[in-house]
């Protein structure tokens, strides 16, 4: 058989956002996924080269080595507080926070509400895994009922340690929420459809609409114990019964964006 | 420009813009509020950011973020609220970021009271937030001091990438006293190169405080402190008053440094040669003044509205080569200058001692006066 | 030369004006000024008072227990600085709000009717001028001219209206003369 000469056409590269290093994100943690999107979606955007984010505290810390962007660091749970610092001195700048499920929903729960009421013009990744990834799996805001973690060894008791939040839900009902979604990194048909809710969010703060978030549910299969496809399935059968995937808040302006 | 009547909060806010603050960032709480509520007129007028954050805890964080950026920021609190503050100061102090900040203090501990104090010697002087780190500590005693100190609280803060703190206490934030107002500056344009603002193609600039390796932090560690020491070297302030032939030295700060002054006039007049440090900067503490006076005066008295937190970086200075008494009142009671007055003949008539703690004799004192 | 005024009564009576005029006014002559205000919760209705000291040299402490002056414009300012007033000082007490005598002895006592002169001159609300004025005509502190000047130029521009009328009650305050030390 013989080769022919087809011109070679690149269906699959880097993104220009993300920094050529190896993660130490664990083996079939859907954190890279999420990185990957954010950065495709920047460098489509071309807003790369314009773009401030805030990594915050959590398996995420390191985020900021793994975007080609400049990136600050936040205190547990302040990265929205950070970022709005960041955006009132640059209005014209793009600016993100991606923050994980405890430090969003517990120690961050007064800057992100804070943030989602001032209809603050910033895009908020947040990563709902059920735990505390970085510490070892201990009870995190958004753990499920009966799930064992390493602080609720005999799965959480509802009686004691209190429900799990639903962010998406509750941000929704903020009048300077713009955007806000819930989207799952579990399957390629997720992943895309995720894809497609992180660029809305990014359009929502280039065309000056307000706050948007797009809540992630995520695999931790060293936390959960599973192996990377059993953490996939872990998302579908638990995970989305609880947290639904959908739309939340969509605000009129933000219907009308054509994208 | 001509002087004008101006309350000390008022007149703090108005000299940190006219000094080209950029954006402010704060949360209301007494005896603070009139800056916050001056701010919150003025900065949308000239189309600057001003926020009232959901609580301290954001505030310090929105200054954070926006002293990532390079420019001129600020906030302002009352001592609660600075509290709450402290990780924000931490984190601040650990990525080497400009910002300033404002701490009107009143009685404590807890929620206290709304009256003047200065109780927060020890939060603002010796830490506070976690780690090693120190912040510039400026502590007017006047309105027209507190409006000078403002615009240069911004350039030290830039000077040396610190945080620079303007301690007042209720007294001076809520008074009312003629003051000169500086002309408005331009804001700053020569943005730092380490100041993030999109790479624009160029390399990334990351601001952090994180460094997971020790022997790389013990090596910020050591650049934060050899820039202390520089500090130190450069930025000491103080103004003595009558202390040229000075046998008996006050030493006093903000309020109780003006308070201090009535009284040490009415010592004079009575023929007694007493005179007045009060130290401009807390941090760093003027103490090389200090030694010179040590060697000079029979004795000290120090006046504090707290139980004696300045009192040890004094008698550190001072180790027990000459006497030093005490007299503060704490909660939010300010004291008169015939109080004062009272200590310093005290001081006259003896006995001295440099035994034991002086706050051990103040407080058997005050037993007796307060119950 | 150093005198400190205390002007105290219930939130609402221009308590804290009446300290800022007599500051502007101060200011305007060249001379130091402080003006302290008590603050907070108890502003809101309650009792309210400020310190006013003017000097020739830097004023050290902004807070005196014995004042030059005290302006009493209701019973418990009375009863909180009737004792505090310097000897051979100044007492204005405004007679409309307290049904006491005042028992010091040794200081000058101005007993002034000031709700009723200025509900006379038109308005209540000039009673801090009304009893502003007494104090001016019982201690030199400052000139009634000066201080009129100052308002003028410091009453804010919606209450313009009002300057004859406040000026009118500044005048009758100071035709109230102390009555004499009595000398033991």
């Amino acid at each position: 058989m013989v080769m022919t000469d087809v011109p070679a056409k690149i269906v699959y590269e880097r993104p220009e956002a993300l920094d050529p290093r190896v993660t130490h994100y664990c083996p079939g943690c859907t954190h890279g996924v999420a990185h990957r999107l954010i950065a495709e979606v920047l460098d489509e955007m071309g807003e790369t080269g314009n773009t401030i984010g805030v990594a915050s505290v959590g398996c995420s810390v390191f985020a900021y080595n793994y975007f080609n962007i400049d990136f600050v660091e936040a205190a547990h749970g302040r990265a929205p507080a950070m970022a709005t610092g960041i955006k009132r001195v640059y209005p014209d700048r793009t600016v993100f926070t991606y923050q994980g499920d405890g430090d969003l929903a517990s120690i961050g729960m007064g800057e992100i509400v804070g943030a989602a009421s001032r209809g603050e013009k910033i895009t908020v990744i947040f990563i709902n895994n059920a735990n505390y990834g970085m510490t070892g799996g201990q009870m995190a805001p958004t753990t499920l009922p009966g799930q064992k973690t390493t602080s609720s060894p005999t799965g959480r008791d509802t009686d004691r340690q209190g429900f799990p939040i639903q962010t998406a839900e509750l941000l929704s009902t903020l009048e300077g929420s713009a955007y806000i979604v819930r989207r799952s990194l579990h399957s390629s048909r997720e992943i895309r459809r995720a894809k497609k809710a992180i660029r809305t969010a990014f359009e929502v703060q280039k065309h000056g609409l307000g706050f948007a978030l797009v809540e992630l549910l995520s695999t931790c299969p060293t936390n959960w114990g599973l192996t990377a496809a059993g953490a996939r399935d872990w998302i579908e059968e638990r995970m989305l019964p609880f947290y639904p995937l959908g739309d939340y808040k969509v605000s009129s302006a933000v219907a009308e964006l054509k994208i | 420009m001509a002087k004008e009547l101006i309350k000390g909060n008022t007149a703090v806010a108005e000299a940190a813009l006219r000094a080209g603050l950029e954006a402010y960032f704060g949360y209301p709480i007494t005896p603070q509020t009139e800056l916050l509520e001056h701010l919150s007129a003025r900065m949308p007028e000239i189309g600057r950011p001003f926020v009232q954050a959901e609580s301290e805890l954001g505030a310090i964080n929105m200054v954070y973020g926006a002293a990532c950026t390079g420019k001129r920021v600020m906030t302002s609190s009352s001592s609660p609220g600075v509290s709450l503050m402290m990780e924000g100061l931490s984190y601040i102090a650990g990525t080497e970021v400009p910002a300033v900040l404002v701490d009107v203090v009143r009685g404590g501990p807890g929620l206290g009271n709304i009256a003047p104090a200065q109780g927060d010697y020890n939060q603002i002087v010796h830490g506070g937030g976690h780690g090693d780190y120190h912040l510039l500590v400026l502590a007017p005693a006047s309105v027209q001091e507190a409006v000078d100190l403002t615009a240069l609280a911004f350039d030290l803060a830039e000077k040396y990438r610190h945080i620079v703190a303007i301690l007042l206490d209720g007294s001076i934030g809520q008074m009312m006293e003629p003051a000169e107002l500086p002309p408005m500056q331009p804001l700053k344009t020569d943005i730092p190169d380490w100041a993030v603002r999109g790479t624009d193609g160029g390399e990334k600039r990351v601001l952090t405080s994180i460094n997971l390796d020790p022997p790389a932090q013990e090596v910020m560690n050591l650049r934060l402190m050899k820039r202390w020491q520089e500090i130190e070297k450069n930025e000491v302030r103080y103004k003595g008053y009558y202390i040229d032939d000075a046998e008996y030295v006050v030493v006093g700060f903000g309020t109780a440094g003006r308070i201090s002054l009535s009284a040490v006039r009415a010592a004079r007049e009575l023929g007694i040669k007493v005179g007045l440090l009060r130290p401009i900067t807390l941090a760093p503490f003027p103490k090389d003044v200090l030694d010179e006076l040590t060697k000079k005066a029979k004795a000290f008295l120090v006046v504090e509205m707290n139980s004696g937190q300045m009192l040890e970086d004094v008698r550190l200075v001072v180790r027990g080569r000459k006497p030093v008494e005490f007299f503060g009142r704490m909660g939010g009671v300010v004291p008169y200058p015939d109080e004062v007055l009272t200590e310093i003949k005290r001081l006259v008539d003896g006995p001295l001692t440099t035994e034991g703690h002086p706050r051990d004799r103040w407080l058997t004192r005050l037993s007796e006066t307060i119950g | 030369m150093q005198q400190e005024v205390i002007i105290a009564g219930f939130g609402g009576q221009g308590v804290l004006f009446a300290g800022q005029l007599l500051s502007y006014t101060a200011l305007d002559e060249g001379k130091e000024v402080t003006w302290f205000p008590s603050y907070g919760p108890e502003m809101r209705g309650g009792t309210a008072n400020c310190t006013v000291v003017i000097s020739d040299e830097e004023i050290g402490s902004p807070l005196v227990n014995r004042p030059t002056a005290v302006l009493a414009m209701n019973l418990p300012s009375l009863e909180k600085f009737e004792n505090l007033v310097k000897e051979g000082g100044v007492l204005v007490v405004n007679a409309s709000m307290v049904n006491r005598e005042v028992q010091r002895k040794d200081i000058k006592i101005v007993s002034i009717p000031a709700n009723e002169i200025a509900m006379e001159l038109g308005s209540e609300r000039a009673t801090n001028m009304v009893m502003l004025g007494a104090l001016l005509g019982n201690l030199d502190l400052l000139s009634l001219e000066a201080v009129g000047a100052a308002l003028d130029r410091h009453l804010p521009e919606r209450h313009k209206k009002l300057l004859p009328l406040n000026k009118e009650a500044l005048r009758r305050g100071a035709e109230y003369k102390a009555e004499a030390i009595e000398t033991a």
